[in-house]
């Protein structure tokens, strides 16, 4: 497989994401950047089997409207990962930050780290795209708002107490969420019911779970002691009774 | 407690000597008005929304709509529609709803605003016999052309992506769910006949479209039904929908019994869940962020095509729309308090917004003070009822229109505003195979393909009138409108002048 290495210390965006599509196009396999400090839209739109390795720091909407390539973030990222993607992977070995997944329709994301606000918002599945996020630490508010479809799962891994914000699920009406551990029900939106999960639930888990912890060198005996509990929607229709006809 | 009785708005009138018994009616009405009984047809007028299908299918003419007068005694501040309102609301608890654009006595801008022509001291221009230029193009524009010196003319300027339209005139957003997809259908092969563009709306490009979707213009929403980068490709361009002059500040909400197979798989969405557009796109909070979604469809789309922002025209337009011309989009839509829908809460429908004319003159004024007007293109929307009101519309610094209602009456619209029901008898807002097949898109292509044709030649003849000879010149050419019954802030708002005054 063709491999190059872009230095992309004090490049554009725009020049660096040529560079990578230049790339791409001569049929090269894996891309390394060095050096990524903020470049915005790294892997936006693009469709190609091709490994990218980034090493720093990428900026908002890494991988949105993406469909195929693998994506592994040496480092942490920042907003917007996987912003309407359709399918590959994004591999983020430190934090990621808000609305993570948003409107995510297929492929998944793995974060070893934290995440922040509304991740997973607008998550929806359809047919045999599916998308997934697991996030081994914690989550901030508004986790899963709008959620329709797909799974997310909140592992806690670095033992702190609180997994999720505030507003967990409000307006979801698809998909199912898992955290592990404890969860204060206060913390749900009103669109919400939590249960134990069933032989199904915990089979689709592992099956993710083992990969997460392929990716970052984890013992997946280790991470299913604690037990899980499942977020699931009340209904598909939150709102379908709103209007006098 | 007695339980007051809705008044029918409709009084369904059957002449019984004209009346054959085909029951025509009772077969077509999708709001089972007429019922056959041996040997009569009775109707109900309780059900009639006044959509007049029956009546214009009717053979012998036997069928009269006519609209019922209240049975309440009304008043100067209550209105029959006010009371029984509050009878469906006290009976449901429910938020009201309607379909259309918004239907309340604001005043008409563009009633009372009058053009020019030419008499004597300059000449006019006859259409027939003369070119006369309707093409437009819409997209960012270039500060300065420098042309390179060499024998052959040569353009070193790179100039952004462009729209080439053969008239001024496109069809706005209408998704397939909101609309059938033989409207869609019809819009679209019209449009690329033309030469022209349709727009996919937030739903997706259902597979029988992309034929046509080298003119489609493809809308990204905050539930991004149906957007993927196939998508982003089929398109000539992209428009992210912020909001729509029928609900500004409300987001789409199409109910899951909206979302059978077909939709659901244009959409991507499982069949029967709501499909939830809400107002804010999340990863909206500001220009900034509006900034980075325009660059992120750029980078996905490499930049090939042009990208957009529509909002509705609310109080601050002007400065919006600079904030969005300053975050890089190639054309803002401005959709105004007429603009239609297939589905909005009355009360903001009627209430929410300010009309398209004032929109258009603000915006246009603040981005030529500002020294930006080049870098986008202003596409105005909401409520265009004729040519004129394209003329007027672009002579108040308009690049292009979109009409939607008045495209859906060629379709056969009757404006009922009845569109949320999903019953529409004439095929359009519905997805009832039964009805939708009412609907031939080969016809309405054709009556859609007229209604450009027409318009079009209306204004090139208005055009010639005022001596010009291509819509370019016409363009924020205020001095071509005055203005009749308007005081002084509203004719400064508009930047016209008044009637009687020179120039």
């Amino acid at each position: 497989m063709k491999e190059v290495v872009i230095d992309a210390r004090g490049l554009h965006y725009k020049v660096l994401n040529d560079m990578v599509h230049r790339a791409i196009g001569e049929g090269v396999g894996r891309i390394v950047l060095e050096n990524v400090a903020g470049q915005r839209y790294i892997g936006d739109g693009l469709k190609e089997e091709v490994e990218i390795v980034i090493r720093g720091t990428p900026g908002n909407d890494l991988a949105a409207f993406m469909d195929g390539p693998r994506i592994v973030v040496e480092g942490n990222a920042q907003d917007g990962v996987g912003n309407t993607m359709n399918g590959g992977e994004v591999i983020i070995h430190g934090d990621g930050g808000d609305i993570l997944g948003y409107s995510m329709r297929g492929g998944r994301i793995f974060v070893r780290g934290d995440v922040g606000y509304r991740v997973g918002i607008h998550m929806k599945a359809y047919k045999d795209l599916f998308p997934v996020v697991v996030v081994g630490g914690c989550a901030k508010d508004f986790l899963g708002e709008y959620m329709a479809g797909g799974l997310l799962v909140v592992l806690g891994l670095d033992g702190k107490d609180e997994l999720v914000g505030d507003f967990v699920g409000t307006g979801m009406h698809g998909g199912s969420i898992f955290i592990r551990g404890y969860l204060d029900e206060r913390t749900l939106g009103k669109e919400v019911g939590v249960t134990e999960p069933d032989e199904d639930d915990l089979t689709l888990l592992h099956r993710y779970l083992e990969d997460f912890c392929r990716c970052f060198d984890l013992d997946l005996g280790e991470v299913l002691r604690k037990p899980f509990l499942k977020l699931y929607p009340h209904t598909h229709r939150p709102y379908g009774r709103l209007y006098a006809y | 407690m007695a339980k007051a009785k809705y008044r029918p708005e409709f009084i369904v009138q059957r002449d019984d000597e004209k009346c054959i018994r085909c029951q025509v009616c009772v077969r077509m009405c999708s709001n089972d008005v007429h019922a056959y009984y041996p040997d009569t047809v009775i109707s109900d007028s309780f059900k009639c929304v006044g959509c007049h299908f029956c009546e214009d299918l009717c053979p012998t003419g036997a069928i009269a709509i006519r609209r019922s007068e209240p049975h309440i005694k009304e008043n100067y501040h209550w209105s029959g529609t006010d009371v029984y309102n509050i009878i469906k609301q006290a009976d449901t608890g429910g938020v009201l709803l309607t379909g259309m654009g918004c239907d309340r006595p604001y005043k008409d801008y563009f009633g009372h605003i009058v053009l020019n022509a030419s008499q004597v001291t300059n000449p006019s221009i006859d259409p027939l016999r003369e070119p006369m230029e309707l093409r437009t193009f819409i997209g960012g524009k270039p500060e300065v052309v420098i042309i390179g010196k060499s024998s052959e003319p040569e353009l070193r300027t790179q100039i952004p992506p462009q729209l080439e339209l053969e008239t001024p005139i496109m069809f706005s957003a209408m998704s397939y769910g909101s609309i059938s997809l033989n409207a869609c259908k019809s819009l679209a092969k019209a449009a690329c006949d033309f030469g022209t563009c349709w727009n996919t709306g937030e739903g997706g490009l259902h597979r029988d479209l992309s034929p046509y979707a080298h003119r489609a213009i493809v809308q990204v929403a905050s539930g991004r039904f149906g957007v993927n980068k196939e998508y982003l490709d089929a398109g000539c361009a992209v428009e992210i929908k912020i909001g729509q002059g029928a609900k500004p500040g409300i987001g789409g909400h199409l109910p899951g019994e909206k979302v059978p197979e077909e939709v659901s798989r244009t959409r991507m969405i499982p069949e029967g869940t709501d499909a939830l557009s809400p107002a804010p796109h999340h990863d909206i909070y500001s220009i900034e962020d509006l900034k980075q979604l325009i660059f992120a469809l750029k980078e996905a789309t490499r930049y090939e095509k042009p990208v957009g922002v529509k909002i509705a025209a609310v109080h601050n337009v002007a400065p919006i729309a600079s904030g969005i011309v300053r975050a890089g989009a190639d054309f803002v839509v401005i959709d105004g308090i007429r603009g239609g829908t297939g589905a909005a809460p009355t009360l903001i429908r009627n209430n929410v917004g300010i009309p398209i004319e004032l929109a258009i003159a603000v915006v246009d004024s603040r981005l030529r003070e500002e020294g930006i007007r080049n870098r986008a293109s202003i596409i105005a929307a909401g409520g265009f009822r004729s040519s004129a009101d394209v003329v007027k519309a672009i002579a108040l610094g308009a690049d292009a229109v979109y009409i939607g209602t008045a495209a859906l009456i060629a379709l056969g619209c009757h404006l009922c505003q009845r569109c949320y029901t999903g019953k529409c008898n004439w095929g359009i807002a519905t997805q009832d195979p039964y009805l939708t097949k009412r609907l031939n898109p080969e016809i309405g292509a054709r009556r859609a393909y007229n209604l450009l044709r027409a318009w079009s030649l209306e204004i090139k003849e208005m055009l010639g009138g005022m001596g010009i000879n291509a819509i370019e010149s016409l363009r924020g050419n205020r001095e071509q409108l005055r203005g009749v019954g308007l005081n002084e802030v509203e004719l400064e708002l508009l930047g016209i002048k008044h009637a009687g005054e020179a120039w």
